[in-house]
């Protein structure tokens, strides 16, 4: 490219746009096959049968197998994980999301004792380290008998959801002009019909970017859920550990956990690509 | 930014927020508190110590050494993370079909539970079944991340800029998308190169995401565990024991509780800094969009 440049000036001007274009490309292609090779290599793995995976190292199946799905799918102690791991996620979600509601509106529009400490604060326990809090959860929810239960995971999850619910909806909130609030009032609305009628459904996207990434981190974290459960309650993501542990030698089934996981995150990720950024910036893009 | 109205009652609608956090965070926090002054022999029967812990701790070559190899760690990873999170966001589609096409696949990372993530890396090192390991040594490279100290720390690096570097380029990505086509339009017409276009246009416009991109980053580096954790387990040795790997050993496998808490309320306060430095930039960035 810099010999055209400098031998062939005015023609560089015309044929630099579609040379950066295919450059660009390149990159894009290498970096995709970076994301993706450690992915596919888990998939490959997961459809072979454990002798070939020890025995013969080779690049896809040669006998493809569907035996480490199965065992899953059949086997209790496995899929109930994945059962209860979705049962502690979608109450941590419609908790935070709906305490956060309220909260965010708060910060939103109006002004009031002490709001700036207490969003600082809020933000604080998002960046708390959970290994802080693992060993004082345990014995707080032991202490009150909601060990192993999943609202006990349900409720320590929101420790960094809530405040991430808050300002991602604090985010979306600000761009609704007031005007509309204020209508609303001289129309004769009372705040919750207003609230639940009018304002949610002008939000609804970031209503739905905020539970997502509820989901989402409720779902990817297993310091805490697996601290607070030991049989009823066991997610997925601890039921997996115990296996790379205890044997080492079922790396089929383990490659197969793996890629059940993230099932679910791929299949929303489409709905809300291009809100992913404002939701990691806490919904300050 | 709209003008806000002074309503005290609006603490009403906090309320709910308020209770929740202080019950999952509040209690917790005097929990460790409680323990960080304290001393037990067993059977429920503490007494006070005082700072003793607090002292012990910062005169423990362990603390200091996890924090400083949790610090080599996350310099390394932001060092390399945000200019490739860059690099990839300047080449990506602006808009259409490739550019959702990128998007989908380049988050497909960030939704992996942490442990598979690890889980993934940990088999995709390894010499006899995994692709990197068999490869690299197919090709005579001596690499075997559980014994030599150097392989783990860059096995576990690796994986963190494969984990998060679309992160820095998602939010790269969402600064540069903010720019009106005039201000190219305006650098074609001056014959801007390539490199003061990105100096004087691109990267002014991204500081702010950067400037979030390299906190959060930075924040979630700082506490990491469990990917690190199902590697290497924190080894060999201690080679990658980082903060809340150490921290999680003290407190439940050697339930050394006393200077547990005394060095989990000094990991916070660390936290806490950054977290303010974080809230001042989100302030700012704020009210000068606004």
């Amino acid at each position: 490219m810099t010999d055209a440049t400098t031998t062939l000036a005015p023609a560089a001007d015309r044929a630099r746009p579609r040379i950066r274009v295919k450059g660009s490309a390149i990159v894009m292609t290498l970096y995709l096959i970076f994301m993706l090779l450690p992915i596919y290599w888990l998939i490959n793995m997961s459809l072979k049968t454990n002798a070939e995976i020890l025995g013969a190292f080779s690049l896809w199946p040669r006998n493809l197998t569907f035996q480490n799905y199965v065992t899953i799918l059949t086997d209790p102690s496995w899929y109930m994980g994945y059962v209860n791991s979705l049962i502690y996620v979608v109450m941590n979600t419609v908790i935070s999301v709906t305490v956060a509601l309220p909260a965010a509106y708060a910060f939103s529009r109006y002004r009031f004792m002490g709001d700036k400490h207490l969003f600082f604060w809020l933000l604080t326990n998002r960046m708390a380290p959970p290994a802080v809090f693992a060993l004082p959860f345990f014995q707080l929810y032991s202490s009150v008998g909601l060990f192993d239960t999943h609202i006990a995971v349900a409720l320590a999850h929101c420790l960094f959801n809530v405040p991430l619910a808050v300002w991602i909806l604090e985010g979306f909130m600000r761009g609704v002009p007031k005007e509309i609030d204020e209508t609303a009032y001289i129309d004769g609305y009372s705040f919750p019909h207003f609230f639940v009628k009018i304002f949610m459904p002008l939000i609804a996207s970031g209503i739905g970017v905020a539970a997502f990434f509820c989901f989402m981190f409720s779902w990817v974290e297993l310091l805490l859920s697996r601290t607070l459960t030991s049989v009823d309650a066991k997610p997925i993501a601890s039921t997996m550990t115990r296996t790379v542990s205890a044997s080492g030698l079922d790396w089929g089934v383990l490659a197969a956990a793996g890629v059940l996981t993230i099932v679910p995150g791929a299949l929303v990720i489409y709905f809300v690509r291009n809100y992913i950024a404002k939701g990691f910036a806490l919904g300050r893009v | 930014m709209q003008e806000k109205t002074v309503n005290h009652k609006a603490w009403f609608l906090v309320l709910p927020v308020l209770v929740l956090v202080a019950f999952s965070a509040v209690i917790p926090l005097m929990t460790v508190v409680n323990y960080s002054i304290q001393d037990t022999f067993g059977n429920n029967q503490f007494f006070w110590v005082g700072l003793e812990w607090f002292e012990e701790m910062l005169a423990s070559d362990r603390m200091w050494n996890a924090l400083g190899r949790q610090l080599l760690f996350s310099g390394i990873i932001l060092a390399i993370e945000i200019p490739l999170g860059i690099f990839i966001a300047l080449n990506m589609p602006k808009r259409g079909f490739w550019a959702s096409f990128c998007l989908v696949l380049m988050s497909l990372p960030l939704l992996i539970p942490w442990n598979v993530v690890g889980t993934i890396w940990q088999i995709f090192g390894r010499v006899d079944i995994g692709l990197l390991g068999y490869t690299l040594k197919a090709i005579g490279v001596d690499y075997n991340y559980t014994n030599d100290a150097l392989d783990a720390w860059i096995t576990v690096i690796v994986m963190d800029v494969w984990h998060w570097t679309s992160l820095v380029a998602l939010l790269a990505y969402a600064g540069l998308q903010s720019i009106p086509d005039a201000y190219y339009q305006a650098a074609k017409i001056d014959q801007a190169s390539r490199w003061s276009v990105f100096r004087y246009i691109e990267l002014p416009k991204m500081a702010g995401v950067l400037m979030i991109a390299i906190l959060l980053r930075f924040m979630d580096s700082f506490m990491i565990y469990t990917e690190p954790f199902v590697v290497t387990g924190g080894g060999p040795g201690n080679a990658t024991t980082f903060l809340s790997i150490d921290l999680v050993k003290m407190a439940t496998g050697q339930f050394d509780l006393g200077p547990a808490a005394a060095f989990s309320l000094m990991y916070f306060l660390v936290i806490l800094l950054i977290s303010w430095v974080f809230y001042t930039v989100m302030t700012n960035l704020d009210r000068r969009e606004g």
